[in-house]
């Protein structure tokens, strides 16, 4: 399937390519729907969805070490209540599918295609994170004219409420998987293609990045328990000290 | 069975007729519901049509059934605007089931659904939003680094989190039924009132340790005296304090998008 998604304008089968993107939209809708309406079992967050995406593209290795940079950053927004927060269940989708494109053959995807994979995936959760704004508008406005019924205890009018707004999350996540990979697939293999930076510094700068937001985040997180940032600095010791002894 | 007719008279000496326990098809609907609760989240309403939804297998037991006026009475007061966390929620709809099938009177239910909002908001946002879920995310970190596949990391975090995460909801609608308008004392309960504590705690540990070893497997593995990991250890530190000190100006992932996409535009076109 990967090598079905390298995306060459100039071949007339564009409609065929896009009809390989229908699965992989879907999967983006399903991991969308999860990050709020439904059943919130995140099966969307980074370190999953990516997963999944770079297993639906072919690559879950690649997928996964995406979807390990991207849960970094996602560590950092905790998705409170009415809060504007970036959605990472499509945005994750995207950035697996595209880690998997790039990995092309080998287990560990491209350097480049990692920065890009990384990119894409915050640039579509903050899209996604819009367009859930816009979602939850569009159901305010879709129940503002039965408000009546509603409170007349019409069951009728309270369930098609609560199917409307979950149908139109999955249709949110579907759409916005298609058009940020449609785009995407195509930029990532020409990037790839023109990617000049050494390959061991752009994997430096991603996971310095990517980790350093972890780290920071971590340390805010918990600042309210009494004890909780040396124990962290402990660990974080040891662990720096398990890794010497490992590698 | 708690028999709670006198309570659910409000003192006015009508005697409800007595709750029957909720049975496992009713409390089944009621819990598979409550996963859809933020189905129709919007800003008007808030998760109030959600509540609705989930108690509504509950209201068709009320005098009268699904045609009865009890029925469209109690569906409309459930439907109205309501706030709290998706997952404590259950607590909400439980006790407020009870609460509509006890035949309590309108008014004690409506200030009871008001009362509720701002308990199960804060403490749900510090037990899961807060702790658990960021603890489980660097569970999955560290199962990462320490060199699991793409299925052991992905379903690993998947059991973890939702053994938590199903067992409140689950908590939530039973301990919600059994106390009705009495549910309070269920929010004292030792998980919601020192479990963002510990759970901090050791997410502060799990994090400590899952962060170099998944850096290093990010980076490839292999030494670590070479001049990748070397690198990484000294700027991460450095770049890390600088988004501490920056804390509620900017965001990290806001930062991380502007200097990969510097990277990724300097690469491509030089």
């Amino acid at each position: 399937m990967l090598s079905d998604l390298q995306v060459d304008l100039s071949d007339a089968s564009v409609l065929a390519r896009l009809v390989d993107l229908v699965p992989l939209s879907l999967l983006g809708g399903v991991l969308g729907l999860d990050v709020v309406s439904f059943p919130q079992a995140m099966i969307s967050r980074p370190i999953v969805a990516a997963t999944l995406g770079g297993a639906f593209a072919g690559d879950a290795m690649a997928g996964l070490i995406c979807g390990a940079a991207l849960e970094c950053l996602a560590v950092e927004s905790l998705p409170v209540g009415a809060s504007r927060y970036p959605e990472w269940g499509s945005a994750s989708t995207v950035a697996g599918v595209l880690a998997a494109q790039g990995a092309a053959g080998s287990i560990i995807p491209q350097a480049g295609s990692l920065a890009i994979a990384v990119v894409i995936g915050i640039f579509t959760a903050w899209v996604g994170g819009i367009t859930m704004v816009r979602h939850r508008r569009l159901i305010a406005s879709w129940a503002r004219p039965r408000l009546d019924r509603l409170a007349a205890g019409n069951v009728r009018t309270m369930m098609s409420l609560q199917l409307f707004g979950i149908t139109l999350d999955f249709v949110r996540g579907t759409l916005l998987t298609l058009f940020m990979l449609i785009p995407t697939l195509w930029f990532t293999d020409w990037a790839n293609a023109h990617w000049n930076l050494n390959a061991d510094i752009t994997k430096a700068v991603v996971v310095t990045t990517v980790a350093a937001v972890a780290a920071a985040a971590i340390w805010k997180d918990f600042h309210a328990i009494v004890g909780t940032r040396r124990l962290f600095l402990a660990a974080l010791a040891l662990g720096t000290v398990g890794v010497m002894l490992r590698g | 069975m708690v028999d709670t007719a006198t309570f659910a008279s409000g003192g006015s000496g009508v005697v409800a007729p007595t709750v029957l326990p909720l049975d496992r098809a009713t409390h089944a609907r009621m819990f598979v519901r409550c996963l859809a609760i933020q189905g129709s989240w919007n800003y008007e309403l808030l998760v109030g049509n959600g509540v609705g939804f989930c108690v509504e297998p509950a209201l068709r037991r009320l005098p009268g059934g699904i045609d009865g006026p009890a029925y469209n009475a109690a569906l409309a007061r459930q439907c109205t605007y309501f706030n709290a966390h998706p997952y404590l929620a259950s607590l909400a709809v439980g006790s407020l089931a009870r609460a509509e099938l006890d035949l309590a009177p309108p008014e004690k239910i409506e200030r009871f659904r008001k009362a509720l909002c701002g308990p199960l908001g804060s403490v749900g946002d510090r037990l899961v939003w807060a702790a658990w879920l960021p603890a489980c995310s660097l569970v999955a970190l560290l199962i990462f680094g320490l060199g699991a596949g793409p299925f052991a990391v992905a379903v690993g975090f998947l059991l973890l989190y939702n053994t938590g995460h199903l067992a409140l909801r689950n908590w939530g609608l039973r301990a919600g039924w059994k106390h009705g308008l009495r549910v309070a004392s269920a929010l004292g309960a030792p998980v919601l009132q020192h479990g963002p504590r510990y759970i901090g705690r050791i997410a502060a540990v799990i994090g400590g340790l899952a962060l170099p070893f998944a850096v290093h497997r990010a980076i490839g593995g292999g030494p670590v005296n070479t001049a990748v990991p070397l690198s990484v250890a000294f700027f991460t530190p450095i770049l890390a304090v600088g988004l501490v000190r920056l804390h509620g100006r900017i965001e990290g992932w806001r930062i991380v998008f502007v200097i990969l996409s510097a990277l990724v535009l300097y690469s491509v076109v030089r």
